[in-house]
């Protein structure tokens, strides 16, 4: 049977990782390669590694950084952040990436979707979607949650589908950084729009509420960053969790 | 010398990491001799079937690995080109398995993306391995049972997970992205 995906998310700036959105000071959380080989260890499924600088100089630290997760790590990661052109996937699949995952430029230029779909498979193009309830509508957000659009989220998710997404990475900036659940409304709506996989992003606090997302969704990952982070929760706990509760979970 | 086959499917260098890893020197070439000459052949692949077979083709590689003799592991996209035809682009394969490569049917969520299990697995390549194990598989295409077919994998319906015909060795699944479990299944392959 097929398991469902528990998926660390690491913030890198500068080649580091960092952690910590509330808290006054922006933490260095070390070296990216050892914390993903940590989660690694402890029976993460897959890793995301997500540039939250990606200026043109920090893009070659970022390279470099890549290169070095891809000779440590066994198991598959998805690189995102700034990436807007095809050259900028080629050179994050040519030092290892398995995926690169792209947000705002899918927006803006949704062909750059089939671009590399058809260059690289669509098994390695990921969608991001940062989406917000609105005005009683779910709508598509772009420039890291700061700029709305006028997209809707399913007809956008669907669209990216037959754009040749492999993946979704749905955000709901309403439920992320509130500990207090994924958002099921939304989540359960896309992952039954579309066909392909959905990782549900934003909002995880508890153990319960990656029970909840598989058990009332389709999707068939979640992604955590914070609480994997702060060793609120662990992933060896959660996984055991969540067999006990008869969810389909690779054992490590 | 294990020598990784380059043509134009993307990730090539995802399996030589993991050969480095486990302390094994490699190298990518597209060279017919140093193929034949190498002591353990690795066929890597992630792309689109009838654009690597027509590239395969032109590069007379199709008969290089057809000539190969020392054992050969074709992975994911290389498994499949290894079979008799894909839906993939209607292409005709390298025939070494006498399967036939079919695109899944829409009634669950394609691709297979993720880690799943297999199990009425035979031959080497499963020594020490027990069929309690996930491994990371992602395609939208899937091998038929045949007499080949050395692991089954059940997802939608069942398909050859990994094929085995004489010195030919076949994983549907990506072992260099299967954690301690694939690392465990690409020695086995190394030390045949």
């Amino acid at each position: 049977m097929l398991k469902k995906r528990i998926i660390p998310c690491l913030d890198i700036k500068d080649g580091r990782t960092v952690k910590g959105i509330n808290f006054v000071e922006l933490r260095d959380a070390g070296d990216p390669t050892e914390l993903a080989k940590k989660y690694v260890e402890q029976g993460a499924d897959e890793l995301v590694f997500l540039d939250i600088t990606a200026t043109i100089e920090n893009r070659k630290t970022l390279i470099e950084l890549v290169k070095q997760i891809a000779l440590e790590i066994n198991i598959p990661f998805t690189v995102g952040g700034g990436i807007n052109s095809i050259e900028d996937v080629a050179n994050l699949i040519k030092a290892g990436a398995d995926k690169v995952s792209i947000n705002s430029s899918a927006v803006k230029n949704p062909a750059l979707i089939t671009e590399i779909a058809n260059q690289f498979g669509s098994q390695c193009v990921v969608v991001a979607i940062d989406t917000k309830f609105e005005n009683n509508e779910w709508k598509v957000f772009v420039n890291g949650g700061r700029t709305p659009t006028s997209l809707k989220t399913i007809e956008w998710a669907k669209k990216v589908e037959q754009l040749g997404a492999g993946e979704i990475l749905l955000t709901s900036m309403n439920n992320d950084g509130t500990k207090a659940g994924f958002a099921i409304d939304i989540t359960n709506k896309v992952s039954k729009a579309v066909n392909i996989p959905i990782i549900a992003s934003g909002g995880a606090g508890t153990k319960d509420h990656f029970k909840e997302v598989f058990e009332k969704t389709l999707a068939t990952g979640s992604l955590a960053a914070s609480i994997f982070h702060y060793g609120e929760l662990s992933i060896p706990d959660l996984k055991d969790y969540l067999r006990t509760e008869k969810i389909s979970i690779r054992c490590k | 010398m294990i020598a990784i086959i380059k043509y134009n499917a993307g990730n090539i260098s995802s399996v030589q990491n993991a050969l480095t890893r486990l302390g094994f020197e490699s190298i990518i070439t597209d060279d017919a001799e140093t193929i034949l000459s190498a002591d353990k052949v690795i066929f890597p692949g992630v792309g689109e079937a009838g654009s690597a077979m027509k590239y395969l083709t032109e590069k007379g590689l199709d008969k290089v690995i057809l000539s190969v003799k020392n054992p050969i592991l074709g992975i994911c996209l290389g498994l499949q080109l290894m079979c008799e035809t894909t839906e993939e682009g209607n292409t005709k394969c390298l025939g070494i398995f006498n399967s036939k490569v079919k695109i899944f049917p829409p009634t669950a969520i394609v691709p297979h993306m993720g880690w799943n299990n297999f199990s009425s697995i035979s031959g080497c390549l499963f020594k020490n391995i027990t069929t309690d194990n996930d491994v990371y598989y992602v395609h939208s295409y899937y091998a038929e049972i045949s007499g080949q077919t050395a692991a089954v994998c059940d997802y939608i319906q069942p398909f050859s997970a990994a094929m085995q015909k004489g010195n030919f060795y076949a994983t549907q699944f990506h072992p260099e992205k299967s954690a301690d479990i694939g690392e465990q299944i690409l020695l086995n392959f190394l030390e045949l």
